[in-house]
């Protein structure tokens, strides 16, 4: 039953994927008046003006600029004509950077504001106000401090994963069971192996939760803040595209923009069922 | 022979509503266990019983009063007061001899992990559990848990257990089967055990003696009640005992009358000790 489910599902989704490319297809044929011009002229013209050609790609120009992608990911031709693989690298060097510094602030911190009430209240109403500030209205103060364009970058990612780590940190630690404190209590175990055996894997799923979330708001920024920064990364990348007036490459970029966030997403979804458990 | 607890003077009060002023749950509950011995507290929901266990336990701290066990005045939660929960309190992500292990890796931390699994095997063979090492709790049945928790309890080699309504959560039959078990291996550890229940035949069964609280607040310890009933006594053969049910109207009338009467006045009596005479019952 439930095989047959996802088999019906598998061809629902090919039928809307086929029926959204047919249609992108036929909007995108083309029926612009061609106007008559002399050869010289034609040759500054675009094909739009020539042939009547829709300004927005297709997706056989889309297609084929995957495939041109595809066959050279890594070709580095100066600054701005580099293989998407290498601007996707850059993006992902940088995520996980700014990411990682976030997980060494916000765990430990997490903890603590979930294990002591005091810490908690005394930190509220700094996370309540700096949560809401948009991680790139950091970047001028990051650029002015920091005086390095990528290194500001990692900040602005660091700073957006934070939040959602570490209350989600504080929460799942918060809120572990009485019962499982009172058997630690009574097993006179000691602080640390209480902090490593009972605490951190009662409250794993609720951090990884946290973490998950995190990865995905830093994959959000990370595009944001590289069209801000310039110089390389999948964001830069799309806007070079854009002055360059290449619609089908800025396409292109979004879906690889769109699968790395799946897969980041499908990562961090089979870690937390790694550490979940069942009550 | 010196009790081995002493229970003296026991008082909790919550800061209640500013109106009202704090509440007082129990006041001036005393008692004494031997070594050896099986002691019941039986009460109604709200009269602290728990409560009073967890002061025992270290887990609670009363407002007055003290608890000495073995000579030590009890400040905190020991090892040698080993604990079976009421929602057997298992950590799920563990398997059963895990949990089991945890504990006591936690009595013997120098032991090799060869000694832990093997010490924490032997009681979990000595609750039945033998071919469910593997399991998680939540892959476990009610009466299962709680016999992990029971063997968890066990392994430590604590000097005495306190018991928390551990049967509550469990059917009639698988009570029943446990019960039998607890009752053997008190049996054969001559464990010093304080119990909380609510089901007057599980005390007649497992209690050497059995203290009957009264209703709160300022609930107190009303009655103490010697279970005459020999030792050795089955699930099968005690409700056989002549003995048995003038035990147990005597207990059911103090939970359905008598626990009222004491309201409001615990503290300042003595409690009654009935060393219980069938024959008084009957005259009666």
């Amino acid at each position: 039953m439930t095989s047959s489910l996802r088999f019906r599902a598998a061809i629902v989704s090919i039928a809307l994927f086929l029926a959204f490319v047919g249609i992108w297809h036929i909007a995108t044929r083309g029926t612009g008046t061609v106007a008559a011009m002399t050869p010289e002229y034609a040759k500054l013209m675009g094909l739009t003006a020539t042939q009547g050609k829709s300004a927005m790609p297709g997706p056989l120009d889309v297609g084929a600029k995957l495939w041109e992608h595809l066959r050279r990911p890594f070709y580095d031709n100066g600054p701005n004509d580099k293989g998407l693989g290498i601007q996707l690298g850059y993006s992902i060097a940088r995520v996980g950077l700014g990411y990682f510094l976030a997980v060494l602030v916000a765990i430990p911190f997490g903890f603590l504001i979930g294990m002591s009430p005091l810490i908690n209240r005394a930190l509220d109403p700094f996370i309540q106000i700096l949560k809401p500030i948009s991680p790139l209205a950091w970047m001028p103060l990051a650029l002015y401090t920091i005086k390095d364009s990528s290194v500001s970058s990692v900040f602005v990612i660091s700073i957006c994963s934070l939040w959602p780590m570490l209350l989600n940190t504080a929460h799942g630690v918060g809120s572990v069971k009485r019962e499982w404190l009172d058997v630690a209590r009574t097993l006179e175990v000691s602080p640390v192996r209480k902090a490593l055996h009972v605490v951190l894997p009662a409250a794993a799923p609720t951090i990884l939760t946290g973490m998950r979330i995190s990865m995905g708001i830093a994959w959000l920024v990370i595009v944001a803040a590289e069209m801000l920064v310039g110089g390389t990364g999948i964001g830069y990348f799309v806007w070079n595209e854009w002055n360059n007036l290449s619609l089908a490459n800025v396409i292109f970029a979004l879906l690889v923009i769109g699968l790395m966030g799946m897969l980041l997403d499908l990562g961090f979804a089979s870690l937390g069922k790694l550490v979940a458990y069942q009550e | 022979m010196k009790p081995f607890v002493f229970v003296e003077q026991l008082r909790k009060m919550y800061p209640g509503a500013r109106a009202e002023g704090p509440l007082c749950v129990f006041d001036g509950v005393s008692f004494t266990i031997d070594k050896g011995e099986f002691v019941c507290l039986i009460g109604h929901s709200g009269c602290g019983k728990s409560t009073i266990l967890n002061i025992v336990a270290g887990l609670d701290a009363a407002t007055s009063g003290r608890v000495i066990v073995d000579a030590t005045e009890v400040r905190g939660p020991s090892l040698d007061r080993g604990v079976v929960f009421q929602g057997h309190a298992l950590l799920p992500w563990l398997s059963a001899r895990k949990n089991v292990a945890f504990a006591v890796r936690s009595r013997w931390p120098r032991w090799t992990e060869e000694q832990v699994a093997r010490h924490a095997q032997k009681y979990l063979d000595m609750v039945h559990l033998t071919g469910s090492e593997q399991k998680k709790p939540a892959e476990l049945s009610g009466g299962m848990k709680q016999r992990v928790g029971i063997a968890r309890a066990f392994a430590i080699q604590p000097k005495m257990l306190l018991l928390d309504e551990p049967f509550g959560a469990l059917d009639a039959l698988t009570r029943g089967v446990i019960q039998d078990e607890l009752l053997q291996i008190c049996a054969a550890t001559r464990q010093t055990v304080l119990m909380i229940t609510h089901d007057v035949d599980e005390a007649i069964l497992l209690a050497d003696r059995i203290l009957l609280m009264s209703n709160g607040p300022r609930a107190g310890i009303a009655e103490v009640v010697e279970n005459l009933l020999p030792r050795g006594r089955t699930r099968q053969t005690i409700h056989r005992d002549p003995h048995y049910y003038p035990l147990r109207n005597h207990l059911l009338d103090f939970l359905v009358t008598r626990s009222k009467r004491y309201r409001n006045g615990a503290g300042s009596e003595a409690p009654r000790t009935t060393a219980h005479e069938p024959a008084q019952e009957a005259a009666q």
